[in-house]
């Protein structure tokens, strides 16, 4: 078994009011050299050996990230570490893999 | 007419909505847990307000992936009216049967006061009985009810007229010191490209009744069932 770790962060250019606010936080304790502050969620999932890394980036891809406004990189699956594809924009979800999505208009999500 | 109105783990507006749409609007409802996998004889489904499975992950998330969503998913690719409130909303952003995302709300604050709306399109059969330019008072209560979309998509849904809603003052002007939350372009509500599924992030429910301060609410339903008794099609496209 293999443990990836995931990390998620909002994209450059969404506004992280958490990480603002942290930011002001750290300052008020002194601080200051502390600049642009971004908080994110870490997630740490047991994987069978051999996972392709391409199997991970779907899982952030459709449901632990939101590809409209988070960015993904993870580690652990040496020697790969990955990196959020740009190409992965469109999000593919659950159903929509199975059944097709019918009701959605190109790049509408 | 007949109603559901899903319930997830965590939901906490659903028993408002079954009472407005029961004893306000006088209609049959039932009550849909998520782990049912068919809307059977609906005319029309509500997700309510609350915070779903926790709203671990991010606002909506987990409930999207619930086993009822195929269902709701269907139940609207045919045309069947959804209404997602609050809550209910981020669930059909993050299933993509919305367009978008929520982030959290500008400044922090987890905003719970009443803001006025302006009514940007009728074509949605939960707007139709209302007039373009039409502003309504109702309460939200959300951290997470802060809109985006891209630039691209944000001007394709201009375009396509989703934008069913927009934070406003009194007056129904759209201002910068209006918005509660930093949502682009002072965006309260969105609906898909046929108008059948709208999202909102006020709550109706809770501004259905005199005695709740304002009866605004409750033409949103009203509305709807109207609509689900003239049989009006669902305009396409």
């Amino acid at each position: 078994m293999a443990t990836v770790r995931i990390i998620i962060t909002l994209k450059p250019g969404i506004l992280d009011a958490a990480g603002q606010a942290v930011r002001q936080g750290l300052h008020a304790l002194g601080y200051d050299q502390a600049g642009d502050v971004r908080v994110g969620r870490y997630v740490e999932i047991t994987v069978a050996d051999g996972i392709a890394p391409e199997d991970v980036h779907q899982m952030c891809a459709r449901f632990l990230a939101n590809p409209l406004i988070e960015q993904w990189r993870f580690e652990g699956l040496d020697p790969n570490v990955g990196a959020s594809p740009a190409r992965s924009l469109r999000r593919p979800r659950p159903e929509a893999t199975r059944q097709g999505r019918k009701t959605d208009r190109p790049g509408l999500h | 007419m007949r109603i559901g109105v899903v319930v997830f783990p965590g939901s906490n507006c659903d028993r408002d909505c079954v009472h407005v749409l029961r004893d306000v609007v006088g209609q049959d409802v039932v009550e849909v847990w998520h782990g049912e996998t068919a809307l059977e004889d609906l005319d029309a489904v509500v997700l309510p307000g609350g915070f779903a499975y926790g709203d671990y992950l991010r606002a909506g998330a987990v409930a999207a992936t619930s086993p009822i969503m195929p269902a709701v998913r269907a139940f609207a690719s045919s045309g069947g009216p959804v209404l997602g409130i609050c809550n209910g909303f981020q669930v059909l952003l993050e299933a993509g049967l919305l367009p978008g995302a929520m982030v959290r709300n500008r400044g922090l604050l987890f905003q719970c006061r009443t803001v006025h709306i302006r009514v940007e399109s009728t074509r949605t059969p939960f707007t139709r009985g209302l007039r373009e330019g039409q502003v309504l008072r109702l309460p939200i209560a959300h951290g997470e009810g802060n809109y985006y979309a891209p630039a691209a998509l944000l001007e394709t849904i201009e375009e396509a007229q989703q934008v069913v809603f927009r934070y406003c003052d009194a007056g129904g002007r759209v201002t910068p010191e209006a918005n509660p939350n930093g949502s682009l372009r002072n965006i309260a509500g969105v609906c898909s490209p046929q108008g059948n599924v709208l999202g909102l992030m006020p709550h109706p429910e809770r501004a259905a009744e005199e005695i709740l301060g304002s009866v605004d609410g409750r033409w949103i339903f009203e509305s709807l069932v109207a609509c689900l008794e003239a049989r009006v099609p669902v305009p396409v496209g």
